[in-house]
C-alpha cells in the first residue's frame, strides 16, 4: 500500500492553496495515508490549515528556526529524512517545489516525475513534454520511493475535511549547511485575485504597447474581478513583472475564463492556458495563433474594446 | 576560477512538435536541432563573468551522441574555452545527467557549475538542483540576475511570489530563468576559431556513473486539442456570450 508525504508550500504564516492540489493528486493514488509536512520557524498555524484539507490523515510539523525561510538546501535533507516509511514524495509543481523536489530526489538517489497532469495507478503517471505538446505515460520503477511534483493546473484543491487531522511534530536529526543563506523577497504587492487560483483572469501582451498602457488592462479587470497576467513579451518588455508571466516558464494556470489581450498566442504561451475553461482573446491581427485555441474571438483594437466592455458591464 | 556550463541540444523551439502516429515518440528526425536556449543564456552568463575577470575557463559540457560534436563547437564559438562532450548513445535522464557532472566537477573543481532552468524537450528541472544535493553546494535556482563577490554569488530568483534574492558561498549551482541575459550571436570568424579550441570526448560508461532505475516512457500522445471557436464582431456580442456561457 502506499502512503504519501506531502511538502507543504507556505509564505507569511500561510498555506498555500497549491498544497491542497497536491492533496487531491495524492488521493488519486488510494493511499492508505496523506501526511502533509510543514516546515517552518512557526509552523502551527500553517498546519491548522493542513489538517483542514479533506483526505489529509496527518500533519507534521518541523519547527526550525532555519525553517523561517523556504531554501531548497535547507528543506530536502529534512524532507529526504521524513520520506522514509513513505511510498510516495509529492510537492506542488510551483517555484517552490520545482526547487525543493527535485533536490529531494537526489538526495533520495531517485529521478523524479515531473508535472503529474493524471495518476494512473501508484507509479504509472502521465506528464507534458516540449510545452505540453506531447503528453507522455511514464512508469516509476516498483520498489524505490517516487518522487514527483504536481502540476497544480490539472489538479483541484482538495476540499475541506469534515474533521480536522492530528497534527504531531517531528523531531529529526539532520545537520543543515549554513551555505546558503535567504537575503529577502521583493513581492508584487497587489489587492487583486491571485493569479494562480482566480475563477477569471484577464492577460496583457505585447499588443498592449506600454508599462502606462497595461492600466487599461487592470481597470477592466478590476471591473470583473479578475487577476492579472501577462505574456512573455510584455515581461520582457519591462511592462509588468516576473510574476505575472504565464506560460511555460511562468505560470500554468486554469481559470474559469481567460481574456488574451492583445496576446499573439506563441506556443510557450498556450501551454499555460490550455486548461482554462473559456478562452477569449481580443487582438487586432486576425491571423494571430491564439485565435486558433480561442473560445471567443474578437479582432480589433484593445484599446476601443476594452472601455466598450466596461461600459457594456456598468 | 573557472566555471562548467551544461549545454544541452534540443528540437529547436520554434519546431512545431508532432508525436508518431503509433504513440513511440516525437518526430526528431530531419527536424532543426538547437541549443536548449536556458543553455544559452547559462553560457553567456558564464561568458559574461568571466569578461568581468571573475573566472579564467569556461567549459561546456554536452551529454549525447557521437554527432553532439558539432553542436558543442557551436558553445566554442560563442566564446567557450573548452569543451567536454561525455558520448553516449543512450537517452540520458536528469539523474544520470547529474551524476555525469559531479563526476566532471569532482575532476575539474569548478567555482561555479551554470545550467539551463529546464530544457524545453523534457522540461524536468531537476539536474541542477539533483547535482547541487549529490555535490552538498548550494543551489540558486531560476536566476533573474547573478551577482560575484567575495567567495559568493549573491542571486535573484524568479519565484511565483516575485524576486527572492539569496547568498550562496562558492562552489554553488545556478540554474538560469530568461530574463538573466540576452545571448551573444555567434560571428563566422569565431566558428573558424572554434575549430581549432579543445574538445575532450569521454565515453558515458567510462565515468563510473550508475545510471540507476529510470523513469519509463511507455506512451506518447499528442494532447487535447483546443477547437476554433466563434468569431464575435464587438464587444456587446462578447459580453453577450460571455454572459450566455454564465461567466460574467
Amino acid at each position: 500500500m502506499s502512503k504519501i508525504l506531502i511538502i507543504a508550500e507556505h509564505l507569511d504564516g500561510k498555506l498555500n492553496l497549491a498544497t491542497a492540489r497536491a492533496v487531491s493528486a495524492a488521493a488519486a493514488v488510494k493511499p492508505e495515508g496523506i501526511d502533509v509536512m510543514v516546515l517552518s520557524d512557526q509552523p502551527d498555524a500553517i498546519a491548522t490549515e493542513a489538517a483542514a484539507i479533506e483526505g489529509v490523515s496527518k500533519v507534521l510539523t518541523v519547527a526550525r528556526t532555519e525553517n523561517m525561510h523556504a531554501l531548497a538546501a535547507i528543506v530536502a535533507p529534512q524532507v529526504a529524512a521524513a520520506a522514509k516509511g513513505y511510498s510516495h514524495v509529492f510537492a506542488p509543481s510551483t517555484t517552490f517545489g520545482k526547487d525543493v523536489a527535485p533536490r529531494v530526489a537526489g538526495l533520495l538517489g531517485v529521478n523524479q516525475v515531473s508535472d503529474v497532469m493524471t495518476v494512473e495507478s501508484s507509479h504509472v503517471f502521465t506528464r507534458p513534454i516540449y510545452a505540453g505538446n506531447a503528453i507522455v505515460t511514464v512508469e516509476a520503477p516498483a520498489g524505490q520511493i517516487v518522487v514527483a511534483t504536481i502540476r497544480t493546473a490539472s489538479w483541484p484543491a482538495a476540499g475541506k475535511a469534515a474533521s480536522t487531522a492530528p497534527v504531531e511534530a517531528l523531531s529529526l536529526d539532520v545537520a543543515l549547511p549554513t551555505h546558503t543563506r535567504f537575503v529577502g523577497l521583493k513581492q508584487g504587492k497587489s489587492d487583486r485575485p491571485d493569479l494562480q487560483s482566480a475563477a477569471r483572469v484577464v492577460s496583457g501582451g505585447r499588443g498592449v504597447g506600454s508599462k502606462e498602457n497595461f492600466d487599461i488592462v487592470y481597470k477592466f479587470a478590476d471591473k470583473i474581478g479578475a487577476a492579472v497576467g501577462a505574456s512573455r513579451a510584455a515581461v520582457d518588455a519591462g511592462y509588468v513583472p516576473n510574476e505575472m508571466q504565464v506560460g511555460q516558464t511562468g505560470k500554468i494556470i486554469a481559470p474559469e475564463l481567460y481574456m488574451a489581450i492583445g496576446i499573439s498566442g506563441a506556443i510557450q504561451h498556450l501551454t499555460g492556458i490550455k486548461d482554462a475553461g473559456t478562452i477569449v482573446a481580443i487582438n487586432k491581427d486576425g491571423e494571430a495563433p491564439i485565435f486558433e485555441v480561442a473560445d471567443i474571438g474578437l479582432v480589433g483594437d484593445l484599446f476601443k474594446i476594452l472601455p466598450e466592455l466596461e461600459q457594456a458591464l456598468a | 576560477m573557472k566555471i562548467l556550463v551544461g549545454y544541452k541540444r534540443v528540437v529547436d523551439y520554434n519546431v512545431r512538435i508532432q508525436v508518431k502516429p503509433d504513440g513511440s515518440g516525437v518526430v526528431t528526425e530531419g527536424v532543426k536541432l538547437s541549443a536548449n536556449p536556458f543553455d544559452d543564456i547559462a553560457l553567456e552568463e558564464a561568458l559574461r563573468l568571466r569578461e568581468k575577470g571573475m573566472a579564467e575557463e569556461v567549459i561546456v559540457i554536452g551529454i549525447g551522441p557521437a554527432d553532439l560534436t558539432a553542436h558543442l563547437r557551436n558553445g566554442l564559438a560563442m566564446g567557450a574555452n573548452r569543451a567536454i562532450h561525455v558520448s553516449t548513445s543512450e537517452a540520458v535522464q536528469p539523474l544520470t545527467a547529474a551524476r555525469v557532472l559531479l563526476k566532471l566537477v569532482e575532476k575539474e573543481q569548478p567555482g561555479l557549475v551554470i545550467l539551463g532552468k529546464q530544457a524545453i524537450d523534457d522540461d524536468a528541472n531537476q539536474t541542477g538542483q539533483m547535482l547541487a544535493a549529490l555535490w552538498d553546494r548550494p543551489q540558486a535556482t531560476f536566476a533573474g540576475k547573478v551577482e560575484i563577490a567575495d567567495g559568493k554569488a549573491t542571486v535573484t530568483r524568479e519565484v511565483d511570489a516575485g524576486l527572492e534574492t539569496i547568498e550562496a558561498e562558492l562552489p554553488a549551482v545556478i540554474t538560469t530563468d530568461l530574463r538573466l541575459n540576452e545571448p551573444r550571436f555567434i560571428k563566422l570568424p569565431d566558428i573558424m576559431k572554434a575549430k581549432s579550441k579543445p574538445l575532450d570526448v569521454v565515453e558515458l560508461s567510462s565515468l563510473g556513473v550508475d545510471s540507476g532505475d529510470h523513469l519509463k516512457v511507455t506512451h506518447y500522445a499528442a494532447p487535447p486539442k483546443r477547437g476554433r471557436g466563434v468569431m464575435v464582431k464587438d464587444a456587446a456580442e462578447l459580453v453577450a456570450a460571455l454572459k450566455q456561457k454564465g461567466l460574467l
